[in-house]
């Protein structure tokens, strides 16, 4: 494997909140074009590994690089710009704006007047039909006039990610993108992912294991902030330590 | 769906067909309606009066461009308002300085000091934004009540009233009152387009949602900056103004009460709404005219007014009025 292949690598990555140790020394490699998955039980600090990651935490030690450039101590917002987007655990769209609205938040910081305040709203009608497109792939089409808050918990999921692809990010990282989504909707969202992923590179983090075991190329399994095991799914759901992790949750 | 038909729905937020100026009929309806009214309303009101309520109503949507749509309660926004009154009313009397020229720099100061203060102040959130914009305004204050050329106690008064670009005589009511119209309904139509322009979209977008914005890439804290400033400069120029229709600049411009009152005057009017404001600030300030006799007592119906206002309608007169019509005003 060169350096070129991967696209985001942590070393010795770790947070620390009051002394409790939340990521500690994380080694995390995510190759150039495949969908890595995050997995691990609750509180295993997979989430803090994606705020750190993006840069919405600082890190209390390691580094990060991100296409071969040392991330480590840049802003959040320059991060996205680098083209790794995030999603977050709990959706994230702006519940007073239009479907289509939100993805053109997203379309009008790509593409300008973002700092336009002498123009009428009006010019940002060019980007209607952008957003059009990305509303209907992820399958909202229907819904383009509510406001979001009108939707309901999968279809807020399905926003968000037409509003991360509407950046067309280099990198994604999706935080649960299909907790509490409706059958249906996962299968969807799935082949959106899988479709996505074809000139892309995901990193995410999901509880559903057969979606997991579908998608991803590589699997991460940390649990109390470390790494447990890598590798592919069958190799993950083989190893002793990742059993016990998942059943010792269960019994706690 | 072509794009045109897109457009159509897609501009409007359900107040109304668009007209080509991309405002709402309903919004267009409204500001022909205020306009008509400060233009008769001279002949039935005092244009001193009249001047003061549009003085406060630029000083109250100013405030709550940052408020409503930057989503960041200052609580030292006396510090531009009485400020720019200063520095406006010392241009005109010590330098001779004509009326626009006083007011610009009145502004101009206003936005200076809206800078200086605001990047220090836009990396606190909530509470804690609050305070630091209320400490600063009361170093403002204790400048104003120590420096040589604000009168300390007695403030600059007795303002001339210049010859507006060195030759038109403004020193009539009349005369003065159309110049103060001029500015104050050209900066209400500035501050109604920013709030929809693209920039305006953003601010939403960051009040609504601002660890989304900044995953989206958004540098929020360059907004936040710039609204901020924005407010600072037309609270200036509203205290600027006020400044030479009184013919006076005092510690009250300055003082925390007027910080606190025009908090006040936005929320009563709605501070999710455009037009709110306006009604709220000529509601205070009606009410401080005409109950002037009852001395402290106003306070006391102000603060009264107040609570009931917050309690019966929490989204302000003018957010009430527009959720009952379903429309946003
Ligand atoms: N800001 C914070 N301050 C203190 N502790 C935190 C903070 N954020 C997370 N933690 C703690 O760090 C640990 C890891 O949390 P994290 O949210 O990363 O887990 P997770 O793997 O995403 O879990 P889940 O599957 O429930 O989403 C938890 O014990 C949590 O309580
Ligand atoms: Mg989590």
């Amino acid at each position: 494997m060169t350096d070129t292949d991967l696209i985001l690598s942590a070393k010795g990555m770790t947070k620390q909140f009051a002394g409790f140790m939340a990521v500690n020394n994380v080694d995390l490699n995510v190759r150039r074009g495949t969908i890595h998955a995050l997995i691990g039980p609750n509180g295993a600090g997979k989430t803090t590994c994606f705020n750190l990651l993006t840069k919405f935490l600082q890190p209390t030690a390691g580094s990060i690089t991100f296409n071969g450039r040392d991330i480590t101590t840049l802003a959040a917002s320059e991060i996205a710009r680098l083209g790794m987007v995030r999603s977050f655990q709990i959706s994230a769209v702006f519940p007073k704006l239009t479907v289509l609205e939100n993805v053109r938040v997203a379309l009008q910081r790509r593409r300008g007047h973002n700092f336009d305040f002498w123009r009428a709203q009006t010019v940002l009608g060019q980007f209607n039909a952008e957003a059009m497109r990305r509303v209907e792939e992820v399958g909202l089409a229907d819904f383009a006039h509510h406001t979001a808050d009108e939707l309901s918990y999968g279809r807020k999921r399905a926003l968000e990610i037409a509003t991360t692809l509407a950046l067309e990010p280099e990198m994604l990282l999706l935080d649960e993108p299909m907790a509490g989504m409706a059958q249906a909707d996962v299968e969807r969202i799935s082949e959106l992912i899988k479709r996505i992923s074809a000139n892309r590179t995901i990193l995410m983090v999901e509880h559903n294991l057969s979606v997991v075991a579908d998608l991803s190329n590589t699997i991460t399994v940390l649990a109390r902030g470390q790494v447990l095991a890598e590798g592919d799914y069958a190799t993950i759901s083989n190893d002793e330590r990742v059993i016990e992790a998942y059943i010792g949750v269960g019994h706690d | 769906m072509t794009d045109q038909t897109l457009m159509d729905t897609v501009e409007t937020p359900s107040a109304g067909r668009p007209t080509p100026l991309g405002i709402p009929r309903l919004h267009l309806a409204i500001c022909a309606a205020l306009v008509a009214f400060f233009i008769i309303g001279p002949f039935f009101l005092y244009p001193v009066f009249l001047m003061k309520v549009m003085c406060f109503v630029l000083f109250a949507c100013a405030f709550n461009l940052l408020l409503g749509y930057g989503g960041l309660l200052s609580f030292g926004h006396a510090a531009f308002f009485g400020s720019a009154s200063y520095v406006s009313a010392h241009a005109a009397k010590a330098w001779g300085l004509t009326p626009e020229l006083s007011i610009l720099l009145g502004t101009g100061s206003a936005a200076l000091l809206g800078l200086v203060i605001g990047a220090l102040a836009i990396r606190r959130q909530g509470i804690y934004f609050a305070m630091v914009t209320l400490a600063f305004a009361q170093m403002v204050y204790f400048v104003s009540l120590q420096a040589p050329f604000t009168g300390g106690e007695d403030g600059i008064q007795a303002v001339p009233r210049n010859m507006l670009f060195g030759l038109i005589d403004i020193s009539s009511d009349n005369a003065l009152y159309a110049f103060v119209f001029v500015i104050v309904f050209a900066c209400l139509f500035l501050i109604y387009r920013i709030i929809h322009s693209p920039f305006g979209q953003v601010l939403k977008a960051i009040r609504e949602n601002e660890a989304r914005s900044v995953s989206l890439g958004y540098r929020v804290n360059r907004y936040k900056l710039a609204v901020f400033v924005m407010s600072t400069t037309l609270a200036g120029t509203a205290g600027a103004t006020k400044a030479l229709v009184f013919q006076l600049a005092s510690l009250t411009d300055v003082h925390w009460a007027m910080s606190g009152e025009v908090v006040l005057m936005a929320l009563l009017g709605g501070m999710h709404t455009v037009f709110g404001p306006i009604v709220g600030a000529a509601i205070i300030v009606t009410m401080q005219n005409y109950f002037a006799t009852f001395g402290a007592w106003v306070t006391v119906l102000q603060g009264t007014i107040f609570v009931v206002a917050v309690l019966l309608f929490r989204e302000g007169i003018v957010g009430v009025l527009g959720k009952w019509l379903k429309k946003p005003l």
